[in-house]
């Protein structure tokens, strides 16, 4: 059903996921400059009425909130790498505005590209050597098989099984639809949509929390919740104005839901942290107070990652101690600060306060001569982007295209339940069911092939 | 030994409802055409059970009318009964059924047959495919029948139905015959093997029919046809159609069924091993029902007439392959059916048909040029979908003797293009129903539409009169002009609206609506909102219906059209069959065992085949470009 397209909007990070001062989202395809404007604002004028090969300032906007400022690069077919239209986005590096500005690409109706495809489209429309013919199957044939495999291999068992079982639950009611409509005389579809309704709430349900709980996708989307912990004076202070001083793009303060808590978001190299509690932080460092133990116990619960701090001219103390043991199984990056001077704290006697260090990383630091602090970002991609896999473009992008799927198969069951309620006939609902179905497969790389036909006659008894 | 030996220009190997179809078309557009059959009695013969349509093969039956064949109008004046199913559903799942009389269906098709002009049936068995070499190909030039006797041809069609190397199968009784015990063709396979032609085994299975007198119709459900039937042939007159109907009858199976045949299992030659031929899953005898099913308490028995002039009745649903003591006792345990007396007992069947990958989508056999085939022989089930394949092979295998490209319908076009195309793009182990659930732009194709679809390519064949394509041409213009009308015509706040929206439960006007606009409210419809409508014409009701379908479903057909062009465009790209796929090192190499195997005509196509993937498409597009 799905039909293979050949110049329909595609979109893709053209300059790499790596942070970097500039990123480039580029699209291309008939309708992409439509796209764009759905998301940009110009400063001057709209991008469509824009003469081709022309450069404009503006900002993308997700709905009403501003995303970022860019700079977009209009370019009309035919004289582009592609031959159709293009539209190349230069915003702020880093992956999580570029993924944001990808998948509101994709969200708006361009399809995000395979791997290859704008070589492939440049080559097809003839802008690439017919000599170069081989290189370009070859590098089709290679990209596709490494994106499959990587694509597939970062997904969590849970997820995967989950995406299983939620299509299994559809293939068996779009069969039931169907076995109705091909056989009317043994399947009875007149008491069917009442419970075809509940059952696509449901399926709805499930894909919802899929959305909202899907791993990187609500890091990206929302910040690793971050909590700084240490006693008084060890550099709590520091690290905060390092972070928030550090960051590049976007910075809010919003009033927490806890009492007394304020969370500011920081992008640390195209990493999202939302800090908790740093109203204390910035308390303690006028007034010296100590941080009581409840009040770490409290930051504990609440974070996604704790930066807990140690003073290596002190060395390890009771309360160090008491922290260190709080850490159990939380994901922790122990910083030991002060590194300046002389050595008082060994890693092996850190590891010796922990209950659990398979996610505890250590490193030594020293905010107030910025040295081991730019490390801080790599682990926190280490740790978080992905658990097994080393963090790459590959598996950003695949997490945006999964979410887009999960959308489009969200947006699909919802048109179902609309249908139904509108009095649409079973016959055309059940497509959207089936689109629905499909787009879940492309999440776990598993084709619908002669699915619904295979489903009727392994679950519905029918025919003369 | 002297051969007589006859010039023809056509050979049809087999008068069923393939064959008769084939050699209709064919002589329709003008060709010399020979039909052989094992026996004059059994043209257009249904073996099986008594009925023409269903769900999508009631499609198939327009689509076939609607091109100039036969079966629409041969059941027009052979039905006893008639129902339009799905009715309450949407449009494009409306198909019509009707039951046959199925001794009046042959006639008539015998009839039509006798009468056409350029048709010659033949009594005999076809042996021997004969061939020679022109420029360098294997090409068709005869066939050889039993008696020596060698028929000059220049195209064949085979439509051997289940008659190849069959054999019948009632528990441990084999008999070496066709269905109902006429003999079957056991020399044509082996020439096919030796033009290297690759045949596999599959099995149907049918039903048994019993005595009417026997059966207890106060213990069954009665079923009639509709109070207004809706003729199958688009050039049928309605009012010819109103015919005195006769019912059918539903029954069921209980526990002590399902016990009988669950003792008896191991006498099934299915669940014994006998049978090797794959059945198809949309007709599973009573046993698979049983086994598979376990937990359904009982499963539809009907019971349907098989004509008119015959106390016998055909017992849907329960086919059967056990013994003959077994189907007694497990018949005589269903309400109604306690005495029945078996005329024919149910049996299994197993035939020789082709191999996935040999055929094109002309239905031309790759291997031999000027051979073509239909129906059963190609792994299809069904009456309609064999009828369907038979008119578009005699339509090719006359296009080919006049040298004229093929009339090929793609999966947008009719679901004759997608029953085609499925029977030559994919695998398909067992024998291939349609389904509507098979057509994925079903939307577009309706039974209603058939003539608007494909008349045209009907008329541009030949095969429909100047005077059939005016009147066509007509109706079409009507809806045209009647949905132009509609869509510019608008109606006011005024009271008179507004009160008779209030009337409909309909929710008033704030501004100006458009008829067409007011006739896509859930509660609304063509015929419903006349009385502000002062207007209108009398129109047929052919008309109305289309004006009303095509405006009430306008987004959702306009959203299909959109797929349908996206569709095209692939099918537009045309591979080459003289593609050697092992030579393009970039496809994957399942990829390049299967493009090899099935050699497909165009990107669309070479898609569906399962175990090409996407990327593989892509290369192969690279590689199209670059043979430009």
């Amino acid at each position: 059903m799905d039909t293979y397209r050949l110049d329909d909007p595609i979109c893709a990070i053209s300059s790499g996921l790596a942070p970097s001062g500039i990123g480039i989202v580029r699209m291309s395809g008939e309708g992409c400059i439509d796209i764009a404007e759905k998301i940009i604002k110009l400063k001057n004028g709209k991008l469509s009425d824009k003469e081709s090969h022309t450069i404009h300032y503006g900002h993308i906007y997700d709905g009403d909130k501003m995303v970022d400022e860019i700079m977009v690069i209009l370019m009309r077919a035919p004289h582009t790498y592609t031959k159709e239209d293009v539209v190349e986005i230069n915003c702020h590096g880093g992956p999580y505005i570029m993924n944001k500005i990808l998948y509101l690409l994709a969200g708006n109706g361009a399809r995000i590209a395979d791997r290859g495809e704008f070589t492939k489209r440049a080559f097809l429309n003839g802008r690439i050597d017919l000599s170069k013919a081989e290189a370009v199957m070859d590098l089709i044939a290679s990209e596709s098989e490494y994106a499959a495999s990587n694509s597939i291999s970062q997904i969590e068992g849970s997820l995967y099984k989950e995406i299983v079982s939620i299509r299994e639950d559809l293939l068996y009611n779009i069969a039931y639809i169907e076995a109705g409509l091909d056989d009317p005389e043994h399947i009875d579809l007149d008491e069917y949509q009442e419970t075809l309704v509940s059952k696509v709430k449901e399926i709805i349900l499930r894909v919802d929390k899929l959305i909202s709980s899907y791993d990187n996708g609500k890091i990206i989307k929302e910040g690793i919740t971050t909590g700084i912990i240490g006693k008084p004076n060890v550099g709590k202070s520091s690290l905060l104005n390092y972070l928030v001083g550090h960051e590049r793009a976007i910075v809010t303060d919003v009033a927490g839901t806890t009492r007394d808590t304020v969370e500011e978001t920081v992008n640390l190299d195209g990493i999202l942290l939302k800090l908790i509690d740093t109203a204390g932080i910035r308390e303690s460092s006028d007034v010296v107070e100590a941080i009581g133990i409840n009040k770490a116990k409290e930051i504990y619960e609440n974070a996604d990652l704790i930066l807990l701090l140690l003073d290596n001219s002190v060395g390890i103390t009771e309360e160090d101690k008491k922290l260190l043991g709080l850490i159990n199984n939380k994901k922790a990056i122990i910083l030991i600060n002060k590194t300046d001077v002389d050595n008082k704290i060994e890693e092996s006697e850190i590891k010796s306060f922990l209950e659990d260090d398979n996610n505890v990383h250590i490193v030594e630091i020293s905010v107030k001569n910025n040295i081991g602090v730019d490390k801080i970002s790599n682990i926190i991609k280490e740790m978080f982007y992905n658990d097994e896999i080393k963090y790459n473009d590959e598996v950003c992008i695949s997490n945006v295209r999964h979410k887009t799927l999960l959308d489009e198969a969200k947006a699909h069951l919802e048109e179902v339940i609309n249908a139904v309620m509108d009095g649409v006939p079973e016959d055309i609902y059940s497509v959207d069911m089936y689109i629905s179905y499909a787009k879940l497969g492309e999440i776990i790389g598993m084709d619908t092939g002669e699915d619904v036909v295979n489903e009727i006659f392994s679950k519905f008894c029918m025919g003369k | 030994m002297n051969n007589s030996i006859i010039e023809t220009d056509i050979c049809v190997i087999g008068a069923g409802h393939a064959g008769c179809e084939a050699a209709l078309a064919a002589a329709r557009l003008g060709f010399k055409v020979t039909i052989f059959t094992v026996s004059v009695e059994s043209i257009a013969m249904m073996p099986c059970n008594p009925n023409i349509g269903g769900t999508s093969k009631g499609h198939l039956v327009r689509e076939l009318d609607a091109l100039g064949g036969e079966m629409g109008v041969n059941i027009d004046k052979s039905f006893i009964q008639s129902k339009m199913l799905n009715a309450s559903k949407g449009p494009a799942v409306h198909s019509l059924r009707a039951q046959a009389d199925k001794s009046v269906y042959t006639l008539n098709m015998r009839k039509v047959l006798e009468n056409t002009e350029g048709i010659t049936i033949k009594q005999g068995e076809v042996c021997e495919i004969l061939t020679e070499e022109v420029d360098g190909v294997n090409t068709v030039c005869g066939v050889k029948i039993y008696t020596g006797t060698i028929y000059k041809c220049k195209a064949a069609i085979i439509c051997s139905g289940t008659y190849l190397n069959s054999r019948c199968l009632c528990g441990e009784s084999i008999t070496y015959t066709g269905p109902n015990g006429l003999q079957s063709a056991t020399h044509l396979g082996e020439s096919l093997t030796k033009l290297g032609i690759g045949l596999r085994r599959f099995k149907t299975g049918t039903p048994a029919r019993m005595d009417k007198r026997s059966l207890d119709f106060s213990k069954m459900e009665i079923q009639y046809g509709d109070e207004r039937v809706v003729p199958f042939s688009f050039t049928t007159d309605p009012e010819s159609v109103q015919i005195e109907q006769v019912p059918v009858y539903m029954t069921y199976t209980n526990e002590e069924t399902h016990k009988i045949i669950r003792a008896n299992l191991d006498r099934s030659p299915i669940y014994a091993g006998i049978i090797e031929g794959t059945g198809p899953r949309y007709c599973p005898s009573i046993e698979d029902k049983v086994v598979k099913f376990a937990d359904k308490e009982r499963h539809q028995v009907f019971i349907e007439p098989e004509g008119l002039y015959t106390n016998e009745m055909y017992v849907g649903g329960m086919s059967s392959s056990m013994p003959e003591d077994v189907q007694i006792a497990m018949y005589h345990t269903v309400p109604g059916l306690e005495n029945a007396v078996i005329v024919r007992n149910a049996y299994a069947i197993e035939y020789d048909c082709l191999c996935p990958g040999e055929l094109t989508l002309s239905l031309e056999l790759k291997k031999v040029s000027g051979l073509f085939s239909a129906g059963q022989f190609n792994g299809s089930s069904g009456y309609e979908e064999a009828a369907a394949q038979g008119l578009m092979a005699g339509i090719n295998a006359a296009r080919k003797l006049s040298d004229l490209d093929p009339v090929i319908l793609t999966r947008s076009d009719a679901y004759i293009g997608v029953l085609i195309d499925d029977l030559v793009t994919l695998e398909n182990n067992e024998p291939y129903r349609m389904m509507t659930s098979r057509a994925e732009y079903r939307l577009m194709l309706r039974q209603d539409n058939a003539d608007l679809r494909l008349t045209k390519i009907g008329h541009d064949i030949g095969l429909i009169s100047d005077e059939r394509y005016e009147k066509f041409e007509l109706k079409k213009q009507m809806i045209e002009d009647e949905i132009d009308r509609l869509k510019n015509t608008f109606v006011g706040a005024n009271a008179k609206v507004q009160e008779f929206l209030k009337s409909m439960n309909s929710s008033p006007l704030k501004t100006a609506f458009s008829l067409a606009d007011l006739m896509c409210r859930q509660e609304l419809d063509y015929e419903l909102i006349a009385p502000i409508d002062p207007d209108r014409k009398p129109l047929p009701s052919d008309v109305k219906e289309q004006v009303y379908i095509q405006i009430k479903y306008e987004g959702y057909i306009e959203k299909q059209l959109q797929q349908i062009n996206h569709f095209k465009k692939l099918e537009n790209k045309k591979l080459s069959s003289d593609i050697d796929y092992n030579e393009i090192s970039s496809l994957r190499l399942e990829a390049r065992q299967k493009l090899n195997k099935f050699k497909p005509e165009n990107i669309g196509q070479a898609s569906r085949i399962s175990g090409v993937t996407p990327a593989d498409i892509s290369v192969l597009l690279v590689y199209l470009t670059q043979k430009k």
